[in-house]
């Protein structure tokens, strides 16, 4: 079954990544994927865990540890029904002894697999795959005997389950902690060798992003390329400032105004229907989005901007701010909407009793009291934008870009992550390690505006707890 | 009330102030912006969908030309002799390559000649719906005449759902996208679900408030709002390169978006969970019955509705995201559809991407109908978890 699959034992070519070579460019990644380092996956791995024995070898494990549990299970259950009839008073019910033994016996074997399995990733030692597998059973048979032997009427095995459980469900916990994990240390580690291939100053400063002759240096050709690579990445963050600015002009009004619309004018059934229509904007996928600005809002921007005289790119920031603009609508009008709606009755009937109008009591006194609630939307409306991917990498354009003018076309940090991921680079070349660079400043950048976000949504929260 | 109805007549009784009157257009004026607001977000989604259904629906039929085919021996060694010369043009080079394949499966044809409806050429297909056309001038003369007699028809496009992507528009179909995107899915609920839901009944049963939950909590509020590209990055780094996962299978594809979808179906857990009373957690461990007893025979049975709905938008979520699969090579070409998850796979947003990117006009109508499909798909699952909601949902 394994064995058809990306033939991961050739060093790095599976079948269709030859495949792909021929295929045409696309419109402007050259997404051809990578046959170095990245694609070869376990290139050179001694004994790769995911070869043609692998498959097997799990479904021998697993049917193993199955009739391991469930020999284990029932010695158990029938040593607590034999006590039982033999009158001892037990302290637990006899499946809970069964369970008892039966983990007694699985959770070394399991121990002993996922322990050789890590071993055989690292490739400290090329272990056997049945010596691994007769190592786990053997133990997992020496814990059952002793869990086995562990029994006694008064012993506790529902608490011992319980606890059991408890660390189980906590163990789950911490996946969410090793992800976050992950992210930090897989970015941060490449970050670390693309900040020695290129100095940070220039990153942070340089206005000329030009990572192509990289390319030539990696292939061993450096001589060739015209101009060493350049990697300032202002003109990056530049194209995200703008189209992230793009779209906040258009969200920020719609998304506000339509949350206010809904929370204070409208009736019970208009926002019944407006809160699942706007919803659905949030759900639509961003490839489409993306697809639509590219198709038909692209060419409506040229055609408007040659009405007006002006000269606009088909790849301009500005088609790609106005979808993306569409497209966080959603997140800033139901937050909003939870916090104008949270902000205690009381003040609105104040100043109603004021003789304001509507309008004027939403100016002067629900805005100022969410301004906290509704800042924190906006800060997660921001990280949401500057994070956005594919409605850019399809309608903006590929070019660093350093400019004012919306129309012109401009790149972003997300593209260029694309762009130097699905390229045709070895994996260690500076082009995909400035990749993981970028990735660590979106990341911090977007880290920030969640905390900030929290923080602020949290003080309008102690506010207003009271009422 | 009240207040409408001073709105709805202003200045009917106060009309004499001028001031008064220019608050109350101020006010008009406000109410005016909301709604406007609130219709341009509408008025987009209706733009959005006419558009995606105008460009996609053409590709839905697909034309079909009525040519005499040639089952001779000799046609069949060089298959694009089957058709007359006059008529090569208009006939899919798809049809004539598994010209021999069918007639081994059919060798009462053999020897003989056939008048048959066979798929046309995506430029005869564009063509005759009107779109933006490489046919030669005199080849659309042509196709106008064969219109006349009748030779041309539309036909339900079913061939785009039973094969795979190609590099002949005409041909390209949906299949493997579709069963690549089943098959990342599987992993994606297989892994995110039981982790989503053990960590969220950790959180709300069993974790004591200390530190380390708060920490556990920031945690996960943080992964919800983190870019998905980074995950791409992630999935890339850790199991492509470390943990030596098949580049662009189900499986690296199906773990990066399960990692991605934890966050969404633990908090959504977690509010399934807090909406079941105490009350019945209490009568439980009066009875006797561990924690973990309650959890399993009483908690989590009357939460399993909201866990559910939860779940089924998460992997809609999922199913429509694309960017951190492009970074973990799921942007290849890939006619067959996966067998197993292993196999390299594509899934159907990022064919769309793929179709998008396409240089031949004939893929737009494709890549739109592929849309199509999607939102269909999509609109599905919402529906599902509404009706879940709606159905099973207990309100205490």
């Amino acid at each position: 079954m394994a064995g058809s699959a990306a033939g991961p034992g050739s060093p790095g070519r599976s079948p269709f990544v030859r495949g792909r070579h021929g295929a045409p460019a696309l419109k402007r990644v050259s997404s051809r994927v990578r046959c170095g380092a990245v694609g070869g996956a376990p290139t050179g791995r001694p004994g790769d865990s995911w070869g043609v024995d692998s498959g097997t070898t799990i479904f021998l494990f697993l049917a193993g540890a199955a009739v391991l549990g469930y020999t284990a299970y029932h010695s158990g259950q029938r040593w607590a029904l034999a006590a039982r009839d033999g009158g001892a008073t037990l302290h637990s019910r006899p499946h809970q002894y069964g369970w008892f033994v039966a983990c007694w016996g699985m959770l070394p074997a399991t121990a002993v697999g996922v322990g050789a399995w890590v071993i055989q990733l690292s490739g400290w030692l090329n272990l056997v795959e049945y010596a691994v597998l007769i190592a786990a059973f053997a133990v997992g048979g020496a814990g059952m005997w002793l869990g086995r032997h562990l029994l006694r009427p008064q012993l506790r095995a529902r608490n011992a389950l319980d606890r059991l459980i408890r660390r189980l469900l906590l163990a789950a916990g911490l996946v969410s902690i090793l992800t976050t994990f992950g992210i930090i240390l897989s970015i941060v580690f490449e970050s670390i060798r693309f900040f020695h291939m290129v100095s940070f100053i220039d990153f942070v400063t340089g206005t000329t992003w030009a990572p192509d002759s990289a390319f030539l240096e990696g292939a061993g050709r450096g001589a060739e390329g015209a101009s060493k690579a350049d990697f300032g990445s202002v003109p990056l963050f530049a194209g995200t400032f703008m189209i992230t600015v793009i779209a906040m002009l258009v969200a920020l009004p719609v998304g506000l105004l339509s949350a206010i619309y809904m929370a204070e004018y409208a009736s019970h059934g208009v926002r019944g229907m407006a809160k699942p229509t706007l919803e659905v904007l949030a759900g639509i996928p961003t490839v489409v989005y993306g697809f639509f600005a590219a198709l038909t809002v692209a060419p409506l921007v040229v055609d408007l901007a040659g009405l007006l005289g002006l000269d606009a790119s088909y790849n301009s920031a500005l088609a790609a701010g106005l979808v993306m603009g569409v497209m966080i609508i959603p997140f800033i009008s139901s937050l909003s909407d939870d916090v104008i709606n949270s902000v205690p009755n009381a003040m609105r009937e104040g100043s109603y009793a004021l003789g304001t109008t509507k309008s004027e009591t939403i100016k002067q006194v629900i805005l100022p009291a969410a301004l906290p609630g509704i800042i924190s939307a906006f800060l997660l409306a921001v990280s949401r934008a500057m994070g956005e991917t594919m409605i850019v990498v399809m309608a903006a354009g590929m070019r660093p870009n350093l400019t004012w003018n919306p129309l012109e076309d401009m790149t972003t940090v997300t593209v260029r992550i694309v762009d130097a991921l699905t390229g045709d680079q070895a994996f260690d070349s500076a082009e995909t390690l400035s990749a993981f660079a970028l990735g660590l400043v979106l990341f911090v950048v977007t880290l920030a505006l969640n905390l900030l976000s929290v923080i602020l949504v949290r003080r309008f929260r102690q506010k207003y707890a009271s009422s | 009330m009240n207040e409408q109805a001073i709105d709805s007549a202003p200045g009917a009784s106060f009309g004499a102030s001028p001031r008064l009157r220019q608050r109350y257009r101020r006010e008009r004026r406000f109410h005016a912006y909301c709604i406007g607001a609130l219709g341009l977000a509408v008025a987009f989604l209706i733009v959005f969908f006419a558009d995606m259904i105008h460009i996609g629906y053409s590709a839905f039929v697909q034309t079909e030309v009525k040519v005499p085919v040639d089952y001779s021996e000799q046609a069949l060694q060089v298959p694009p002799r089957a058709v007359p010369d006059d008529m090569r043009p208009f006939v899919s080079r798809g049809f004539l390559r598994q010209l021999p394949r069918v007639a081994k499966a059919n060798p009462e044809l053999v020897g003989t000649k056939q008048e048959q409806w066979v798929l046309a050429t995506a430029d005869v297909d564009q063509y005759r719906k009107g779109q933006k056309s490489a046919l030669e001038e005199d080849v659309a003369a042509r196709a106008d005449r064969l219109q006349e007699q009748g030779r041309l028809r539309y036909a339900f496009n079913t061939w785009l759902f039973t094969h795979g992507d190609s590099k002949i528009p005409e041909l390209a179909g949906l299949k493997s996208a579709i069963i690549g995107s089943l098959y990342v899915l599987t992993i994606t609920l297989a892994f995110a679900f039981p982790v989503g839901v053990m960590t969220a009944v950790y959180l709300e049963e069993f974790a004591p408030d200390n530190r380390f939950t708060q920490a556990i909590e920031i945690n996960i509020n943080n992964l919800a709002a983190v870019p998905s590209i980074l995950f791409g990055l992630l999935g890339l780094a850790i199991f492509i390169n470390f943990f030596g996962v098949p580049r662009s299978s189900a499986i690296a594809g199906g773990l990066t978006l399960g990692l991605m979808t934890l966050p969404v179906i633990i908090i959504s857990t977690r509010a399934a969970l807090r909406a079941v009373p105490y009350a019945i957690r209490e009568g439980a461990l009066a009875m006797g019955a561990t924690r973990w007893q309650t959890v399993r025979d009483h908690v989590l049975p009357v939460s399993l509705p909201g866990i559910l709905t939860g779940t089924i938008i998460g992997l809609a979520q999922a199913m429509g995201e694309t960017a951190p699969l492009l970074l973990v090579g799921m942007i290849a070409y890939i006619p067959d559809a996966p067998t197993s998850f292993v196999d390299a796979a594509t899934v159907l947003p990022a064919q769309i991407y793929t179709w998008a990117g396409m240089p031949e006009r004939a893929y737009v109508g494709r890549t739109a109908a592929a849309i199509l499909v999607l939102l269909a798909i999509l609109i599905a699952l919402n529906a599902t978890a509404v009706f879940v909601r709606r159905k099973f949902e207990r309100r205490w």
